[in-house]
């Protein structure tokens, strides 16, 4: 490599700064039109929430006090992933693969608290084919749950890739796009706490 | 969760799902006649390696483009099948006379129409025509993501699949082209066919979306060097503000979709008339998607008619930056109107009279366009080639439809006309007026371009004629239809209303636009028999303003020797003023590598949806992983690109070189 | 101008005279439903169309003047024209075309303001005589009528007095579909689970069709009705006559009455269980137990 012109290593260089920008602006794209759908099961919920067609309302289903439990584990796991990005940006292999296998772990507490409130329930006869009210609860929820599944394979597959090849660039561009989508989470979820829970608990 | 893991191995599948009367079985018969003839050709010719290296496996957006429209065009025929038995249909079946087709197969074939044109040929010849044009306009290579592309594409192709294998086993939905609930709820459509809409639908939508992300980017980030966005050729700008706008709109029809999916599945209430659905709420969901699709399918349009009308007009487009912000005016403003699609569902006059308002609004920058076209026109050198042509038809269809348009933004003259067949005209003059006509101008102006020689010019006037004198004669009766209280999607009605002359007149004029297609289908079969004689040997068949122009045609799979350097509008224009000439350096390229995996992907997907529709659920899981490791497999290839060092792009070009000889010699 | 161009222009203007001389020929001999009004608000429906046309007829003038001015003028075989190549703006036309559109919106705006209050659907007409109440369920693939103050129902044909302020107040127990007589009024959504409301008014007398506006299943086609307006004395009549049919409409009557069916030639009820509308509605908003009304069990899938 050392008789490469040096016009020719600036051209790679650009070439892979642009290629790194294009990327990044696509998946920026990408979580906008994800931010799209959410409003969409937002505004579902926001029309059918009073639809409890006889049945129980969030009021009488919600409890805060396992919410929180869910949030906090959730909230939690956003902060190790940044501590995972910042130990990225230092070229710490195992320091990523620790804090984000921390992050793994609460997330899939806060999705095993998801799933076990949902079971709940599903076996009192609150499942979604009771109401409209309970049919959207159980999607909006239900959609951030399958994005959370989804983040959660990804940070599996970046752990293996990590342990594997190392923190190249292309995996630290990866892992940068996968805690990007996790933080994204992050915020629907506290969109969700505060519209579905808070509100329903103070029955608005 | 039972029949996730009941071994009902073949779900809803029974050999009663295959079609029993004639018309349906004939149908039934082209599609599979069809495939095992196109097969069998291709196994014939021993080309099946070549396809599948040259085409299937391809990242080349000029390649992905050309099957695109050869898909598109394909379902253009089956639309118009469909469209010309609704006809037949209407023509005949008066009083006790219940026609050829019986109540059921005719609503399944009118909504089976508007699926088809809306989903699989307009939006099949806008991601076309997008994927041959504009990397070459801005004077890039390829996409932003050429894999993506690729999926795109083959998504795209899944859901098309879905749409003819409705017609093969099993039946489509019998509601209308958006199956509103409760009609399209189980309870009043218990059969397999609104699965196949919801299915095929979401499959192609997510195409859609990918594609949408993808051009974005492509704007945004690759341009040419100094090519700053407004020196961009407009034609890229309405690219930009349709490809915003899908980013936008598409996943509310992926939710939407998914919604009525869950309530046909697994017993949720979104819009089912009890039990607290409300089925109001996919009115307002599917038309928030909807009114901004159909400005996704008309930008590219305008920045089609753009394009064609100051090339060939000889003259700059008149008022660039307004019609820059015309675009964007149209691009907010189509969020804010989508309400003016029920007018009579009862939402109470303030919010009637907002959405109207509003309605009439967009008609501001839409008609402003159309003047600014008018004074590039003004003072220009005007060539009547078929393009300028389709461009006449359409400033008269256009404006027409919307005039009609403009009265329906009046809520209360729309409680009169709207479902009705005056409905029906206006809009299909602006999407046959608007859209398919500026993708034909496009697809002849832009086939030199990709195929090195140009189309017969008098097969393609004749085509227009035909299709421009039938369309009127289609259309223009369904507007007094409307007014004589006919709505739409009637499979019968009452001889004393006096309808019939008028389908008649309306079917003669579907008949003649058949001829149209028939001479468009003539024009390409004697364009390529004839294509020596044909050639175009400069690259600029049409004295063209813009980079792709600058290209040799066809055009080469890296598109440039070197990315060119912008400093003005129109640059090539510019260049042939100044007498520049394109330079010979020589550079190493990076191409993408082709890739099956896409066709894995939109094959997993097409899997995952037969067995949603038929309660495969088993096969849908499967398909879940299949994706998810293909996926998987994909991003473990760390350099999917491979170089064309600049001795080997030398090679290609002074082989053209040669090959050129050889074309002028013949010529 | 050639003398080919000649030749195929005069045979389009010719046949384009034909084409309007037989359509004008047929409009005469047919009823425009929406262009011949039998009521105050079809007709300011219609009046409102009329204005829309005129106004666009300021636009569509110019637009196709230009277009066939600007098109011949400058074509390529005309070298007399002047050719301007780098002519891209001028700040007066531009305003010219911006502004003109705009004033017409915006009076069209207010119309559209306007008329959105005055042709409310749900607002009663203003008359010396009561509102008269009818209660429309849209079945498959039917129209009943409920008269609850006649305590008669009918089914496929409304009978109301002329001159008469009429409420239908309009459900469906199916799919959504929409009530349109087009001669009298714009048409109204019916939805299960909904109450929607068409008030109107005949001036005069006659039998004015009507249809189902959106699609409701494969008998839609079938789903006809009729509105006849009749003076005071005919309506008792008719009151009269219908009091005399052999059926009441009660739940189980009801309940055959709603099974799918097409084409249904007019028939009527001697009374009607006073709370069968509003059970029709309720059932799915509620559940209801018991045997008061439901159709079918399947009313919450």
């Amino acid at each position: 490599m050392s008789d490469v012109p040096a016009a020719a290593v600036e051209l790679e260089l650009r070439r892979e700064r642009e290629a790194t920008e294009k990327t990044f602006v696509g998946f920026w794209v990408y979580l906008m039109t994800d931010c799209v759908l959410f409003a969409s099961l937002f505004a579902v919920y926001a029309v059918l929430h009073n639809n409890t067609f006889g049945g129980p309302s969030g009021y009488d289903l919600f409890h805060l006090p396992y919410v929180l439990l869910e949030t906090f584990a959730l909230l939690t796991s956003s902060f190790t992933c940044g501590l995972a990005m910042i130990a990225a940006q230092k070229r710490d292999k195992r320091q990523v693969l620790f804090w984000l296998g921390v992050t793994f772990l609460l997330g899939l507490t806060f999705l095993g608290l998801e799933l076990s409130e949902f079971r709940h329930m599903v076996l009192e006869g609150n499942s979604w084919r009771r109401s409209g009210f309970l049919s959207s609860y159980f999607t909006l929820v239900g959609t951030h749950g399958l994005h959370i599944t989804i983040g959660l394979t990804w940070m599996a597959i970046m752990a293996v890739y990590t342990w594997k090849r190392g923190l190249t660039d292309q995996v630290r561009k990866r892992l940068t796009m996968l805690s990007l989508f996790w933080h994204f989470l992050d915020v629907i979820w506290i969109f969700i706490f505060t519209i579905v829970y808070l509100y329903g608990k103070i029955g608005v | 969760m039972n029949a996730l893991f009941a071994f009902d191995l073949l779900g809803r599948l029974g050999w009663n799902q295959f079609p029993t009367n004639p018309i349906e079985m004939g149908g039934a018969a082209a599609i599979v006649l069809g495939l095992l003839f196109v097969l069998g050709v291709i196994t014939y010719l021993k080309r099946w390696k070549w396809l599948w290296k040259e085409w299937l496996t391809t990242q080349d957006p000029k390649r992905i483009g050309v099957m695109y429209i050869i898909v598109a065009l394909v379902m253009l025929l089956r639309g118009g099948g469909d469209a010309a038995l609704m006809r037949v249909q209407q023509s005949i079946s008066v009083g006790n006379n219940h026609g050829i087709l019986s109540a059921s197969h005719f609503q399944q074939i009118a909504s089976a129409h508007g699926v088809i044109m809306i989903f699989f040929v307009a939006m099949g010849l806008m991601f076309g025509i997008i994927n041959l044009v504009l990397p070459l306009q801005i004077g890039a290579r390829d996409v932003a993501f050429p894999f993506l592309n690729a999926t795109s594409f083959w998504l795209f192709f899944a859901g098309m699949a879905l749409v003819n294998a409705s017609l093969v086993v099993g039946d489509f939905s019998a509601a209308g082209w958006l199956a509103y609930p409760p009609l399209s709820e189980l309870r009043y459509s218990p059969t397999v066919g609104v699965d196949y809409w919801i299915w095929s639908l979401q499959v192609a939508g997510v195409g859609s979306l990918l594609s949408g992300i993808n051009f974005m980017v492509t704007i945004l980030k690759m341009r040419a060097p100094g090519m700053s966005l407004m020196k961009m050729p407009m034609f890229a700008w309405s690219v930009l503000g349709s490809m915003s706008l899908v980013a936008f709109a598409f996943p509310i029809l992926t939710v939407t979709l998914a919604l009525l999916a869950l309530d046909r599945t697994i017993g949720t209430h979104f819009f089912t008339g009890g039990a607290g659905g409300n089925a109001m709420m996919y009115v307002n969901l599917i038309w928030a998607w909807g009114h901004p699709e159909v400005y996704i399918l008309v930008l590219p349009a305008f920045g089609i008619w753009s394009e064609v009308v100051s090339t060939f007009s000889r003259k700059k487009l008149f008022g660039y930056t307004t019609m820059v912000w015309a675009i964007w005016t149209i691009v907010l403003l189509s969020f804010t109107v989508w309400l003016h699609h029920f007018f009579t569902m009862g939402a109470g006059a303030d919010v009637n009279g907002f959405f109207g308002i509003m309605t009439a609004v967009i008609a501001i920058p839409t008609g402003v366009k159309i003047f600014n076209w008018l004074f590039t026109m003004y003072r220009g050198r005007i060539s009547f080639k078929t393009p300028m042509m389709w461009f006449m038809a359409f400033v008269v269809i256009f404006t027409i439809g919307g005039v009609a348009g403009v009265l329906m933004s009046v809520p209360a003259i729309d409680y009169q006309v709207h479902n009705s067949l005056f409905l029906v005209a206006h809009f299909h003059m602006m999407i046959v007026g608007g859209v398919v006509f500026g993708y034909f101008a496009a697809l002849t102006y832009w086939f030199p371009k990709i195929f090195g020689f140009r189309l017969h010019e008098g097969f393609g006037r004749l085509a227009f004629w035909f299709w421009s004198v039938g369309f009127l004669t289609a259309f223009v009766p369904l507007y007094i239809l409307g007014l004589m209280g006919a709505t739409r999607r009637l499979d019968n009605y009452s001889a004393s209303l006096g309808w019939q002359p008028l389908f008649i007149v309306a079917g003669i004029g579907v008949a003649l636009i058949g001829i149209g297609v028939a001479f468009q289908v003539v024009q390409l079969v004697v364009s390529i028999w004839q294509r020596d004689q044909r050639r175009d040997l400069t690259g600029d068949p049409w004295n063209g303003r813009s980079l792709e122009w600058s290209v040799p045609s066809p055009a080469p799979f890296y598109n440039f020797i070197k990315q060119p350097v912008v400093t003005v509008r129109d640059q090539f224009w510019a260049d042939k003023q100044s007498g520049k000439k394109p330079m010979q350096e020589y550079e190493d390229i990076m191409l993408p590598k082709n890739s099956g995996l896409s066709v894995v992907i939109a094959g997993c997907a097409f899997l995952f949806a037969w067995g949603m529709v038929w309660h495969m659920y088993w096969l849908s899981l499967l398909m879940i992983f299949g994706i998810i490791i293909t996926l998987v497999v994909r991003s473990m290839n760390p350099e999917p690109e491979y170089r064309l060092t600049a001795h080997e792009v030398e090679k290609l070009e002074n082989a053209r070189k040669r090959q050129l000889k050889t074309y002028e010699a013949n010529v | 101008m050639n003398k080919q161009t000649k030749r195929i222009l005069t045979a389009a203007f010719v046949l384009f005279v034909g084409i309007i001389v037989l359509t004008g020929w047929y409009l005469s001999r047919h009823t425009i439903p929406v262009l011949e009004p039998a009521g105050p608000i079809a007709q300011k429906e219609r009046n409102l169309m009329v204005f829309g046309v005129l106004l666009s007829v300021v636009v569509v003038v110019p637009v196709f003047t230009l277009l066939g001015a600007i098109a011949w003028r400058y074509r390529e075989s005309n070298h007399r024209a002047k050719y301007s190549p780098d002519l891209e703006g001028n700040r007066i036309l531009e305003t010219i075309w911006w502004c003109i559109p705009t004033a017409i919106i915006a009076v069209l705006a207010v119309v559209i303001w306007r008329s959105s209050y005055a042709l409310d659907p749900f607002k009663s007409l203003s008359s010396s005589k009561p509102t008269l109440h009818v209660q429309v369920v849209a079945l498959d693939w039917k129209w009943l009528f409920i008269y609850p103050n006649q305590n008669v129902a009918s089914v496929s044909e409304a009978a109301i007095p002329v001159n008469t302020p009429v409420d239908f107040e309009i459900t469906s127990d199916t799919v959504m579909t929409s009530f349109w007589a087009p001669q009298l009024s714009g048409q109204m959504y019916a939805m299960p689970g909904m109450e929607t409301q068409q008030n109107l008014e005949a001036s005069k007398l006659g039998s004015f069709n009507g249809w189902a506006a959106n699609i409701s299943g494969s008998g839609f086609a079938g789903m006809t009705f009729k509105i006849k307006s009749m003076s005071d004395a005919g309506f008792s009549t008719w009151v009269a006559s219908a009091k005399h049919s052999k059926r009441d409409l009660n739940a189980s009557t009801y309940a055959v009455l709603a099974r799918p069916s097409s084409y249904v030639p007019p028939s009527y009820y001697a009374s009607v269980t006073p709370t069968l509308y509003d059970t029709i509605m309720l059932k799915y908003m509620m559940p209801i137990s018991g045997n008061t009304v439901p159709v079918s069990t399947e009313a919450y899938q």
